[in-house]
């Protein structure tokens, strides 16, 4: 009896502290901001109301549907291209690299810059692809331009190179682990069996590795989508991202409820992606037992 | 080409797994260099950062004009940005100090309790992980603006710490699912109370882990804007400097300041790394 009431004591002791703070600091505020959503803008601030004018204008006003449209164009190919990169090196460090040292050493190369300032990274595509950058000066330099251009920077070109750039650790990271835990017995049973090389990687090691891509896809589309730092260094006028009008709708644009409504809404998209994406992984994981 | 004297079925025989070594010769070629582009890419906007801070010219274009520390010692001299790195370092501190205490908890008890609503809770927890740091800042700063709080480096340090909290609570359930049970339940079994058994058994069993958990959500901390550009009153955090100061346009000086910064979480966060992994013995 007593040990049972010192044990609950503990128990209280350990989970009210993280319950509390989730409750205040996550919970409580995505619930104001689920409110605001509903209430209507009167400037210079807004009153609560209950109406769903916000969420109509999102999908009714062409300025934020397009903004929606081109920020998921760009998130998937960013997903995209981060796997054509990441996929094929993840690849090559589980099966072409014999040694564990070179493997570890190549491994951690990868993840280092993830963790490495992302605002100096992103802003360093900045001086390279520039008008008076680095590519530029280099392409002029060695006479293949006879003046610099701007075709490099300020649109969806410099903005998928940046985002790519910065999210190729992450699919590095997943696809790594999805290969290296493939039976080699299968690979080899299919070598042995006469199937090809390229068959046997379409067969059995890319179905088998899909979790991983899956996984690599979701985290990359997902932080794309929200990005705010990319578009706004690299991005140009035509490369606003939603980030970007949510940060405006709560700062000079001063429009609470309609910032909030596209926060649910960005919200429920990446919720979504990820719930599909774990659905996936879980039936992908079902093929291999 | 060998095999063209021999019969025809043998002949296909060999031929096939001359293609296929081929094949795998080339793909091996391919997978090299496609290799080596990826660590150029990943490294090649690293060196020009690195290249440039010591560069004579003002502005970033080849060639390369001369060899200069100016621009570091311009940032010394610059006072705002030594004030930003030292808002840095104070909100980093604690913003960490505060995702640990709650956070190894709040790991603890998702990896050892089990309570009513604890998928809500981990969902919760998680969400900044998933999450837009965008959506974390704005829906902090309207709890702050409705409970009436002005916005500080206090606020800021707040918001990091909930942001944080996805990526401590990860790490350190991941040691802990690592972690065998049976010494707790002998220290238990020896009559030490919950609270001994976690501070004289657990805790000291997942140090590295927290060690190296801890270095890594400083350095996010140290560079995080998305949260700071909502939550922050009038002082600047570095990378919020930084910012300001890159929508004016581009100096060299930033670029010795991204050399230190680069360097110091290099550092920081090739440790961290072993710390985590370093735990296989058990």
């Amino acid at each position: 009896m007593k040990l049972q009431t010192r044990k609950r004591i503990a128990t209280l002791g350990v989970l009210s502290p993280p319950v509390l703070w989730a409750l205040i600091f996550l919970f409580i505020p995505y619930l104001i901001m689920f409110t605001y959503s509903f209430y209507l803008k009167k400037f210079p601030t807004f009153e609560p109301a209950f109406q769903f004018g916000n969420y109509a204008q999102l999908v009714t006003d062409a300025q934020y549907y397009q903004v929606l449209f081109r920020t998921a164009k760009i998130s998937i190919m960013v997903g995209l291209f981060s796997v054509l990169l990441g996929y094929p090196f993840a690849y090559f460090l589980v099966f072409k690299i014999k040694s564990d040292r070179v493997r570890a050493m190549l491994y951690m190369a990868v993840i280092v810059p993830l963790w490495v300032s992302y605002l100096l990274r992103a802003y360093t595509w900045k001086t390279i692809l520039g008008s008076e950058g680095i590519l530029n000066s280099f392409l002029v330099w060695s006479g293949i331009l006879d003046a610099p251009t701007d075709i490099f920077l300020y649109n969806q070109f410099s903005m998928v190179v940046t985002l790519t750039y910065i999210y190729v650790p992450f699919i590095v990271m997943p696809a790594y682990a999805s290969l290296e835990k493939i039976p080699r017995s299968l690979i080899e049973a299919s070598k042995d069996l006469g199937v090809r090389p390229l068959r046997t990687f379409w067969s059995i090691t890319l179905p088998l590795s899909s979790p991983g891509i899956a996984a690599g896809m979701t985290i990359a589309f997902c932080l794309t989508f929200g990005d705010f730092i990319a578009p706004a260094l690299v991005g140009g006028p035509n490369g606003f991202m939603i980030a970007n009008v949510l940060t405006s709708q709560f700062g000079a644009a001063l429009n609470w409820p309609l910032g909030a409504a596209l926060s649910i809404v960005t919200l429920l998209i990446v919720l979504t992606i990820i719930s599909l994406s774990d659905t996936l992984q879980r039936s992908g994981k079902l093929e291999l037992e | 080409m060998v095999t063209i004297d021999q019969s025809d079925n043998i002949a296909a025989g060999t031929r096939r797994p001359l293609m296929d070594r081929i094949a795998e010769r080339s793909g091996s070629d391919f997978l090299i260099t496609l290799a080596g582009c990826v660590l150029a890419f990943l490294y090649l906007p690293i060196a020009v950062l690195i290249i440039f801070s010591f560069n004579e010219s003002r502005t970033l274009t080849l060639p390369l004009q001369g060899f200069t520390l100016d621009w570091y010692s311009k940032m010394f001299s610059n006072a705002d940005l030594l004030a930003a790195i030292g808002n840095s370092l104070y909100v980093a501190t604690f913003a960490v100090s505060l995702t640990l205490v709650i956070g190894i908890p709040a790991a603890f008890a998702l990896d050892r309790l089990s309570f009513p609503g604890k998928t809500v809770f981990r969902r919760l927890i998680l969400m900044p992980i998933a999450l837009p740091g965008v959506i974390t800042g704005i829906s902090m700063l309207n709890l702050f603006r409705v409970v009436g709080f002005n916005l500080s480096l206090e606020t800021v340090i707040l918001g990091h710490a909930t942001a944080l909290l996805a990526v401590t609570v990860t790490q350190i359930y991941a040691r802990l699912q690592r972690l065998p049970r049976s010494m707790e339940e002998a220290s238990a079994d020896l009559g030490a109370s919950p609270i001994q058994t976690f501070f004289f058994v657990t805790l000291p069993n997942i140090k590295a882990a927290i060690v190296g958990t801890a270095l890594i959500c400083f350095t996010l901390s140290f560079d995080e804007i998305p949260v700071t550009f909502f939550l922050t009153g009038r002082d600047n955090t570095l990378p919020m400097y930084i910012w300001s100061t890159l929508r004016r346009g581009i100096t060299p000086e930033i670029n010795a300041v991204g050399t230190i910064i680069i360097l110091v979480s290099v550092v920081l966060i090739v440790f961290s790394v072993w710390l985590l992994h370093e735990p296989k013995k058990d």
